[in-house]
């Protein structure tokens, strides 16, 4: 029995970055045609093990069509809320949702060589208890976890508005809606949070129909997909602002909060411009009780004949860089940006978060460009999830987006992979000759968690001062 | 421990250690204080956060000792009411062993509302209900209470209740308070993870004890 709280929850995040390094990352496989389970992959990241770079490890699930895509802990440092907290459970369970099954695994991942399922909810206890589909994004919380949807109810998942939903942390029962009073909230992606300070930022991708069979080109070029914020009062469950980047600026997907609660802003990253195929990160911060945002990072579309472009693009003689995912690393200082289309991924030093600075860039894969790995083999796509260890110091990512629109991005099945770049302690980013995860053959890759934690994981309660 | 006197120092010496103990586990409070002052960046809002936190503790002794204090009037049913206080606290602390469960309406009460928070925490996890008992053996020990009008019984009782919140209260934003401050201004957060002891069950356990001890000595 332990009587002092899991050894991999810290109070502050300056205490998370002086913990040990990562010896293990845990990582989504997906069959993109469903014609196999999806599974979890172990990875080894330990660089002195003979095995470093390599899966150790798989959990493959009993169904097929499931779609895996990100995942979370049952609990982080949240736990140790001086408020709310449950400081005594353990960082030992992966929650799995599957997106297009609306099923989710709870994997026990005590012993991570011997990761074995552990609970599956069913679709319909999640259709039942929240009227909600398509669970996405996990949250450890202080007081239970939060799971977005991407879907509301019925068979194409339009029946009412998406949103959270919570699990018991110690059953993992599902509880219920988190929402109270959603304001005008109808689309759903990821969201955080400032524990102490008592707020939650959402963000809006799209709704089933306009994502489950592939991008729809329509939609995006009439604006039809996310663009807005909502920040809540986080225990009053209400939508407190709204904020509307603008129509043109679709899909604002990832929010980043600073991770020292002191900190009142964060990141938010927009995939695409659709009047002049920009990707662009946003920071949003508070003033006088007021939220705002405003546009920090542009990054241009790359000039490409349509001969080299997919169907989706040939129009445009131009490459978006479709920022895809972005990461902040655990001091506030350096912000990482997927470029999914141009085959880039570029660190921010973001000390100032009105006025981002490129301190570092890695190209790899690229709709055009193809750049290859130093180990000289292709990427196949472009960086996409990515991931920061705690310390700040190794930065890895996958390469594949949503099965349904890897095709139309990236035609041909390209092989899922996972890479791995070593970060200066004052910026500059740069490949690892000798990391190059290869997944088996069919499946793609996607999230990644870091044993004991990482940077999109764990919420602190205390400031790093 | 001998005749009244050697009795009722035992029980204020039980009411200041019982005050101790939940000042120092974490569960009551003291990172909260620990907290509001990282987060405000001064020291001020350490105290501030302890003054709320000790209200609403007091408060919630308050509220369940005076209770009591009217019931003492009812001299005959003393024996009965002392029983049913011990049951209750020994069944609250088989409730807290058993199902290992938070009250979920805590996780809903904002940052901002310390007092509140402090109140139903103190509330929920039977701190104020631990006090009962040994409440209950301080007014037994007043010398010849069967000959005196209800009326000054009762002023007696419920000045001991308050006597007794006091008492209780000052000790626990003593220890929570030296604590914090320590925390805060020397050990550091890390000290944070090694002073969260899992209280849990010798919380419960403690109740239970306290409601046993209650049983035999009615």
């Amino acid at each position: 029995m332990n009587l002092r709280p899991d050894p991999t929850f810290y109070p502050s995040p300056k205490l998370a970055m002086a913990a040990p390094t990562e010896t293990i990352a845990f990582m989504l496989m997906l069959s993109p045609d469903r014609s196999r389970p999806d599974g979890l992959a172990v990875v080894d990241v330990d660089p002195t093990s003979a095995s470093y770079g390599q899966i150790v490890h798989q959990v493959i699930m009993p169904y097929k069509g499931d779609e895996f895509h990100h995942f979370g802990w049952n609990a982080c440092s949240s736990a140790l809320s001086p408020l709310s907290g449950h400081a005594f459970l353990e960082r030992r369970y992966l929650i799995i949702p599957g997106i297009r099954s609306s099923r989710i695994y709870i994997i026990d991942a005590k012993e991570p060589r011997e990761a074995r399922i552990h609970r599956i909810i069913e679709p319909e206890e999640v259709f039942a208890k929240t009227g909600y589909s398509r669970p996405h994004t996990v949250h450890c919380g202080p007081d239970g976890i939060y799971i977005s949807t991407l879907g509301g109810g019925g068979p194409d998942g339009t029946d009412g508005p998406p949103g959270i939903f919570l699990l018991d942390c110690q059953t993992f029962d599902v509880i219920g809606r988190y929402e109270i009073d959603r304001g005008s909230q109808d689309k759903q992606y990821d969201f955080w949070w400032n524990l102490p300070r008592d707020y939650m930022v959402s963000s809006e991708w799209a709704l089933p129909p306009q994502f489950e069979n592939g991008l729809v080109p329509e939609d995006l070029l009439s604006n039809k997909y996310g663009h807005r914020l909502h920040f809540w009062n986080l225990r009053e469950r209400r939508n407190v602002q709204t904020i509307d980047l603008g129509a043109n600026h679709q899909m604002a997907l990832e929010v980043r909060p600073a991770h020292d609660p002191v900190k009142e802003y964060g990141f938010c990253g927009v995939v695409v411009d659709t009047t002049n195929l920009e990707g662009s990160v946003w920071t949003w911060w508070r003033e006088g009780g007021e939220w705002q945002a405003r546009k920090t990072v542009t990054i241009p579309p790359q000039p490409a004949s349509p001969d080299d472009l997919p169907e989706l693009l040939k129009g445009f003689g131009a490459v978006p860089p479709l920022v895809t995912d972005i990461d902040l690393s655990l001091d506030d200082r350096f912000l990482y940006v997927s470029c999914w289309g141009t085959g880039e991924m570029h660190q921010y030093d973001v000390s100032d978060p009105m006025a981002p600075r490129l301190a570092g860039k890695v190209e790899i894969g690229g709709i055009v460009k193809r750049a290859k790995h130093p180990n000289g083999r292709g990427f196949g796509y472009g960086p996409q999830m990515v991931e920061i260890s705690r310390d700040g110091r190794r930065v890895y990512w996958t390469n594949s987006l949503y099965s349904a629109w890897d095709d139309q991005f990236y035609p041909g099945d390209r092989g899922g992979a996972m890479v791995k770049a070593d970060a200066g302690a004052d910026g500059g980013l740069e490949l690892d000759p000798d990391f190059f995860v290869e997944f088996p053959q069919g499946y793609r890759s996607h999230q990644i968690r870091l044993e004991g934690g990482d940077c999109s994981t764990d919420s602190f309660c205390y400031p790093s001062a | 421990m001998g005749g009244p006197i050697g009795t009722t120092a035992a029980l204020w010496l039980a009411v200041v250690a019982s005050g101790l103990y939940h000042g120092l586990n974490p569960g009551m409070g003291w990172p909260l204080a620990v907290s509001a002052a990282l987060m405000e960046r001064r020291q001020g809002a350490l105290w501030r956060a302890l003054a709320a936190l000790g209200a609403g503790h007091l408060l919630a002794m308050l509220a369940i000792l005076t209770p009591f204090a009217v019931m003492t009037v009812l001299l005959e049913w003393q024996r009965a009411i002392r029983l049913a206080a011990g049951l209750a606290v020994i069944a609250l602390g088989l409730w807290i062993l058993v199902t290992k469960r938070h009250p979920r309406f805590l996780s809903r009460v904002k940052p901002s509302r310390l007092a509140l928070w402090s109140f139903l925490v103190a509330l929920a996890h039977g701190a104020a209900l631990m006090l009962v008992p040994v409440y209950l053996g301080l007014c037994g020990t007043e010398p010849d209470a069967g000959h005196r009008a209800a009326g000054m019984l009762m002023r007696d009782t419920l000045s001991i209740a308050l006597a007794v919140a006091l008492a209780h209260t000052a000790a626990m934003v003593l220890a929570g308070g030296a604590l914090a401050w320590a925390v805060y201004r020397w050990l550091g957060l890390a000290f944070l993870r090694m002073a969260w002891l899992d209280l849990e069950r010798l919380w419960a356990a403690s109740l239970v004890l306290v409601g046993a001890i209650a049983l035999a000595t009615a």
